[in-house]
């Protein structure tokens, strides 16, 4: 049982070992605080339709069961929109067009298809949660390497007296700009990736 | 804006793959060779036409009137898979050559975010009908050139060694990322020196 959840987080990761749902986590990276926001949506998202889908699974008509997961993931989506905008409209913006661009992101749909319209609503939750965390995990990962090399510094939550912004010195007055461009988004996750090909290949020696 | 003005920015400034990240998908999975490069493109091009333009119709002439713009999301994915289905069934019956080019990389537009980005930045910069539909042929040509470029690209890193971990995705990325390099070059001053 266990397994449903781990496998999202390391094995089968969906952003560096599947590739899919790469345009958020290009797009959304430039600061910490965006992938924490962004992978917090797809994890309810992803949560609400791995359980739906998994309780509707004998009711849903073979043929048209694809548009049926669509709506479901759309409804799910309009709800964080909905309450991303009340209570963290500042997120809400710097996420922008790729808030309701979650209910293309393949990972969602490709977890319906491939998972939750096969297993029961249990399996299905843990799979929603392992995928989701793995999800953002990788988004955490891609956004430290380009906010800090390319502000140097860390956005999170602003907690009190703390204003949320940790500045990296040294980094911070002399930054790699090109890491928070497009262009740099796009290295970072090659580069990234060839890291993740290159443990997997070592990984398969050893054994 | 002027239509001009607006094909340059969706084109070059704001190319959808290269500086936006919509459409990063079929940008990796289907540049392997150029044939099928081109047929994603043109299809990719040609459903964004159409979906632009029908998206408009609904949320100006439905949503609006009824104060149901919330529903944008949901309405907009359903009205792209529709289309799609129904551009797949209308080249199926007019002309299978097309089909046979275009046919297999149909089903994988619905869930391509270009299309869906496209309705939704034409919502966001209150373009009109024909603005939308400009932007939607723009944005299309945009990807189309981005997927092309890549596909001879990949072609030729095809017989040159790469690393081993690089091998497949990863080196696409970095060629990828060194293009939107190339495509920073385009920026506001140029659509300020070309329209004044």
């Amino acid at each position: 049982m266990l397994k449903e959840f781990t496998k999202g987080i390391l094995k089968e990761n969906p952003v560096f070992i599947i590739v899919l749902g790469l345009c958020p986590a290009l797009g959304v990276s430039t600061k910490v605080i965006n992938s924490i926001g962004m992978g917090a949506g797809v994890i309810f998202v992803l949560l609400g339709s791995n359980i739906f889908v998994s309780l509707l699974k004998n009711f849903i008509p073979e043929k048209v069961r694809i548009p049926s997961y669509i709506v479901i993931i759309a409804s799910f989506v309009t709800i964080v929109q909905m309450v991303m905008e009340a209570f963290a409209p500042s997120l809400y913006d710097n996420l922008g067009v790729f808030v309701p661009l979650i209910v293309v992101n393949c990972i969602i749909l490709g977890r319906a298809e491939a998972f939750a319209n096969k297993n029961t609503v249990k399996s299905s939750i843990l799979d929603a949660l392992g995928m989701g965390i793995g999800f953002t995990l990788a988004l955490l990962l891609i956004s430290l390497v380009r906010e800090v090399l390319g502000a140097g510094t860390i956005t999170l939550f602003p907690i009190g007296s703390f204003s949320g912004v940790i500045q990296i010195p040294g980094l911070v007055d002399s930054p790699v700009r090109i890491f928070g461009l497009a262009a740099g988004a796009l290295l970072v996750m090659g580069f990234l990736k060839a890291l993740f090909n290159w443990i997997g290949d070592l990984r398969r020696i050893k054994q | 804006m002027s239509y001009i003005g607006i094909i340059i920015t969706f084109v070059f400034i704001n190319n959808f793959i290269l500086t936006q990240f919509l459409g990063l998908c079929p940008f990796i999975g289907v540049s392997k060779n150029v044939e099928s490069a081109t047929g994603m493109g043109m299809a990719v091009t040609f459903v964004m036409a159409l979906a632009s333009i029908s998206t408009w119709v609904i949320y100006n002439y439905i949503l609006i009137p009824l104060n149901i713009e919330f529903l944008q999301t949901i309405t907009f994915i359903l009205v792209i898979a529709a289309l799609v289905q129904f551009v797949e069934l209308v080249i199926q019956k007019i002309s299978p050559a097309l089909y046979k080019a275009l046919g297999i990389f149909l089903p994988l537009i619905t869930t391509n975010c270009a299309v869906l980005g496209i309705a939704l930045i034409n919502v966001r910069n209150n373009y009109n009908a024909l603005e939308s539909f400009v932007a939607g042929i723009a944005a299309g040509l945009g990807f189309l050139l981005a997927i092309l470029l890549m596909s001879t690209i990949r072609v030729k890193l095809d017989s040159e060694w790469v690393p081993k971990p690089f091998r497949g995705i990863p080196i696409a990325f970095v060629t990828g990322g060194l293009m939107a390099m190339a495509f920073m070059a385009f920026d506001n001053a140029l659509l300020n020196n070309l329209l004044g």
